[in-house]
């Protein structure tokens, strides 16, 4: 049976003693103390009172963050079938590589010339996801998934500005099934969002679509295949559609994994994509981050007589390879660059894992990849399509990609166990949940990718799980309520922890305005 | 293909046993809604130019990029760049910690019962964050310095919602100067830029007067500042800001805290910095750590960009930890969210975290004294060999510019001499402040022993004296 530690471990503010310290910091050289003479900050800026930090030793310290590792869960305990987040195997030889000192000491604004190695790894990074893609172009700088949304999101509206439509361009397609920094990336780039519907069979619904498509579309934005692990099968009509308006179409990286090697997005007329390294490339995620979104581009060609091109639209820089000297270089088109997102060229450390993944895989091992995450999807399905309690809305026998989402409605109506509930019953089990209540389309929806790198038998109990769950929902659903018992802590109180007055973002408040209030220091 | 290490259920027998239970003949199936016209055959893919192609092993791979990570040249701890991005070291227990797979392979901890480890992480490098910056709420992390102050330009407009323009210093980071301007591009915004004092390098307070009004919805000041000088007018500069109902945004640099008035202290509303110098690598630029703070406001807070962990209870009372204040973010909110941010730099957070606690409440005092010595023997040492560095007349942490006009060469001869020596000098600012002529900035921190210091004063006299010859 699964049992995760449960330690009482205080917060690092309540640990050391006074003195103690975990780290020791070198004294200034003598003549150097004599010559600076002292610190001549003046008084009215000099910090008085030091930071209330505390004072551990070092192996406190380790104890601390060892005891909370162990009440943490990851893709190194156990299954994280997350759907949309693709939660894959991290392969440790790209994390030894990635802390590899001719990386880690690098500055960023380090001479070109001195950096040739990286610079190439680089280069042939921006080639290789050009090629999966299908597109012509990439930039590595976007840090994230939603920052190379926002870069693309940029792109549209330069395109639009440049051809001098701009005033008229106000808007971005989005169906309703897509990911919420869609939406959130095209409101910060100045665009109202207009969504559309997705039809009975999960795709878009053209009619819809038709419907909104206009003189003011300045773009659309989707995955494919979505977030139901539906590949779109009118992509191409609706590249026409936007197309044959002057939009630009924007393809969200994010469900790459179910496709790679079958389709390119380039292929399928997108003229903008990102690529999500710490999902299709298995660069870990490490709680939140970091992650690395490169963005490429088709190149088009936007104003003949000034010679632009999409490609000079690209945030950040890119890598180029200069045939005469023989060296690498940075170049950015600082002329209609979008310009940068961040201060330096990218997230290095997330993206030396990724070229280790592609270069140990090659092109066939990405299509293996594709090829396994799409059978243990629909492997998985094969076993729990008949479990009841579970829906598969949009098909029951229609082929899923990347991902399935379920539907724990039948489950919620009959017996009211909620998808939140059969999270907490997974989790009780020893496995992380999966995606619940999204995509929003889906009633009590429990969205789960498992990735090529689960095995079959974790899949299978998995499912098992699922089985149980149902079986004591319909008989004691009051048991189910009671989930999880065997996490580190039990269900934790949402309400509170949002409440106007017990709400506690940091120790400081938390010891001013909540612990005296309710007796709890 | 034979089975991969890290596709497990590649074997023939499994993929057999796994299409039968679905009942398909072969995985080509899968994907036959995929219209034809918009397919990469298998040929095609295949000779992709994407890795090797084929998969190879981890003693090829190792191998390969050896090779290319051996054309890398590591000056540090002979490296004295700064500019937003600086040489620190590194403790080890820091790596070891943020290694460990429970911390490293998993995702946003959505589901809180089983993920209490790595949010009390994140709860504490919020509140050991809040300390050192004399703030209430800190978010567990944005990409790095220039994307939250970008973001916090754009909290600013929607908490003063009528109000469309914004005040930035000039000798704040030009680098950052850009990436606000991309961010802010979208929006109907005015940014105009306050002078600088050219005898002190401070903001000049009559420009700030002059300039701010009542359309203003924030300023913002960094300190120190782009050449390094500390900000000594800041708490008067926020009551500037404050009488005319503007907010007060801070850049800092969390080392220079261990001797310099934390924001708070100073009437910030916001205070944003980099993360880096606090146990992450250089690594060429990333990942680093965008530092997002605000007072315990609602109506900032409500407002902030980012993720939120709070302290609260599980049903049977013990305590616990979660995500707040959701209905903020992307996933919920959707287009009227407070930012796109998703993936953050959580991670970064972590180690800046176990760096805090390893140093403690003397330590980063300490490491802050360090640094002020170094810095400042350096600069009497190169003001000795005849190098002005004192162009401006007030104090400074960590880095400082230093002029070349006098010596009569271009300051680019001046780095190539260095390089040849296998000295990386400072960072040229002469084309982001032609005012200030041949000047580069240098930069100097714990790492920087005196005889490395030493070394540096002594190239550079060579150079000097061979120029006068």
């Amino acid at each position: 049976m699964f049992r995760q530690s449960r330690w009482d471990e205080p917060l690092i503010f309540e640990l050391g003693n006074k003195g103690r310290k975990g780290f020791i910091v070198p004294e200034p050289e003598e003549e150097v103390k004599r010559k600076v003479g002292g610190i001549r900050i003046p008084e009215k800026i000099l910090r008085k009172k030091p930071p209330n930090l505390p004072e551990v030793s070092e192996v406190e310290v380790i104890r601390h963050y060892t005891r909370l590792t162990e009440m943490s869960y990851g893709v190194d305990n156990g299954p994280v079938p997350l759907g949309s987040c693709t939660m894959k195997y991290n392969p440790r030889i790209a994390w030894e590589i990635s802390n590899d000192y001719r990386i880690n000491m690098l500055h960023p604004l380090q001479d070109e010339r001195t950096i040739q190695g990286l610079l190439e790894i680089l280069y042939e990074l921006q080639k290789w996801l050009a090629n999966i893609t299908g597109m012509d172009y990439c930039s590595l700088h976007p840090a994230a998934g939603a920052h190379g949304e926002f870069s693309g999101i940029l792109i549209i509206r330069k395109y639009h500005e440049l051809k001098k439509q701009l005033d008229r361009k106000s808007e971005i397609i989005i169906p309703d099934s897509a990911h919420g920094t869609n939406p959130a990336s095209a409101s910060m780039g100045g665009f109202k969002v207009v969504e559309v519907p997705s039809g009975e069979d999960g795709n878009i619904d053209m009619e819809a679509l038709k419907s909104v498509v206009g003189e003011s579309t300045a773009g659309l934005m989707i995955t494919n295949p979505s977030t139901l692990g539906l590949f779109e099968e009118n992509v191409v009509e609706i590249s026409k559609i936007i197309h044959g308006v002057d939009g630009l179409l924007y393809y969200d990286g994010a469900n790459l994994n179910g496709i790679m090697g079958y389709t390119r997005p380039g292929d399928m007329g997108f003229d903008i994509a990102h690529i999500n390294i710490h999902k299709t490339f298995g660069a870990p995620h490490g709680g939140g981050g970091p992650g690395a979104g490169p963005v490429c581009v088709k190149d088009k060609l936007i104003d003949e007589e000034r010679n632009i091109w999409l490609r000079d639209l690209l945030p950040g820089y890119r890598v180029v390879y200069d045939e005469k000297t023989g060296l690498y270089k940075l170049v950015n088109n600082e002329k209609y660059s979008i310009g940068l997102l961040k201060a330096f060229f990218g997230n290095i450390v997330p993206l030396i894992w990724g070229y280790t993944y592609i270069l140990m895989l090659g092109s066939k091992g990405l299509r293996t990849v594709t090829e396994q995450a799409v059978l243990n999807t629909n492997y998985f399905i094969s076993l729990v399509k008949d479990i009841r309690g579970y829906d598969i809305p949009y098909g029951k026998d229609r082929y899923r990609k990347h991902e399935v989402v379920l539907s724990a409605k039948p489950l919620y109506d009959d017996t009211g166990v909620s998808a939140e509930d059969v999270a907490k019953g997974l989790l009780d089990a020893g496995f992380y949940a999966p995606t619940i209540y999204f995509p929003l389309i889906v009633h009590e929806a429990l969205m789960t990718e498992f990735t090529e790198s689960e095995t079959i038998e974790y899949i299978e109990k998995y499912a098992e799980r699922l089985q149980e769950i149902s079986t004591i929902a319909y008989s004691d659903p009051e048991k189910a309520k009671e989930w999880p018992l065997n996490t580190s802590v039990r269900r934790v109180d949402n309400v509170r922890a949002n409440h106007p007055k017990t709400l506690a973002p940091t120790w400081r408040i938390y010891m001013e305005k909540v612990c005296r209030k309710y007796s709890e220091c | 293909m034979d089975s991969h290490p890290w596709i497990p259920n590649s074997t023939r027998e499994i993929r057999e046993k796994m299409l039968e239970k679905i009942g398909v003949k072969n995985i080509d199936e899968f994907f036959n809604d995929i219209p034809r016209n918009i397919r990469i055959s298998k040929e095609e893919w295949d000779n992709l130019e994407i890795g090797l192609k084929k998969p190879i092993s981890e003693i090829t791979a190792r191998r390969i990029i050896e090779e290319k990570l051996s054309m890398n040249k590591v000056f540090v701890p002979l490296l004295f760049l700064g500019g937003g991005a600086y040489p620190h070291y590194v403790p080890s227990v820091i790596k070891y910690l943020i290694s460990r797979g429970e911390f490293l392979t998993s995702y946003t901890p959505y589901q809180p019962e089983i993920s209490q480890g790595i949010l009390q992480a994140l709860f504490e490098y919020q509140s050991l964050m809040a300390e050192l910056l004399d703030m209430d709420v800190v978010n567990s992390s944005m990409y790095d310095w220039a994307s939250a102050l970008a973001e916090a330009l754009l909290m600013s407009l929607r908490v003063k919602k009528n109000k469309k323009k914004i005040l930035l210093p000039s000798n704040m980071n030009p680098i950052h100067k850009r990436v606000v301007n991309t961010y802010l591009s979208p929006h109907n915004v005015r940014i105009e830029y306050v002078n600088y004092n050219h005898d002190t390098g401070l903001i000049d307070l009559e420009d700030l007067k002059n300039k701010i009004d009542n359309d203003t919805a924030a300023v913002y000041v960094q300190s120190p500042n782009f050449f390094g000088y500390i900000e000594e007018n800041a708490k008067e500069i926020g009551e500037i800001v404050h009488d005319i109902d503007s907010l007060f945004i801070m850049g800092i640099d969390p080392i220079s805290l261990g001797l310099i008035k934390p924001p708070g202290e100073l009437g910030a509303d916001i205070a944003v910095g980099e993360g880096q110098p606090l146990g992450l690598g250089l690594n060429y630029g990333g990942p680093y750590l965008g530092i997002f703070a605000t007072r315990m406001d609602m109506k900032l807070v409500r407002q902030m960009p980012g993720r939120i962990i709070g302290l609260t209870r599980s049903v049977d009372g013990s305590r616990a930890f979660t995500m707040i204040l959701q209905t903020r973010e992307q996933h919920i909110r959707r287009a009227k969210a407070t930012s796109n941010i998703c993936t953050n730099e959580a991670l970064s957070a972590i180690a800046a975290a176990i760096y805090l606690a390893l140093l403690g409440k003397s330590g980063i005092r300490k490491l802050a004294e360090l640094i002020y010595y170094r810095s400042h023997y350096a600069q009497a040492r190169l003001r000795e060999i005849g190098l002005n560095t004192d162009i401006f007349k007030s104090d400074f942490f960590k880095e400082f510019p230093i002029n070349f006009d006098n010596i009569g060469v271009k300051y680019r001869y001046v780095h190539e001499k260095l390089l040849e020596n296998n000295i990386h000098g400072g960072l040229y600012i002469g084309n982001w402040f032609p005012e200030l002529g041949e000047t580069a900035l240098y930069a100097f921190t714990e790492i920087h022993t005196k005889n490395d210091i030493d070394l540096l004063v002594e190239k550079l006299a060579d150079i000097i004296n061979e120029l006068k010859r």
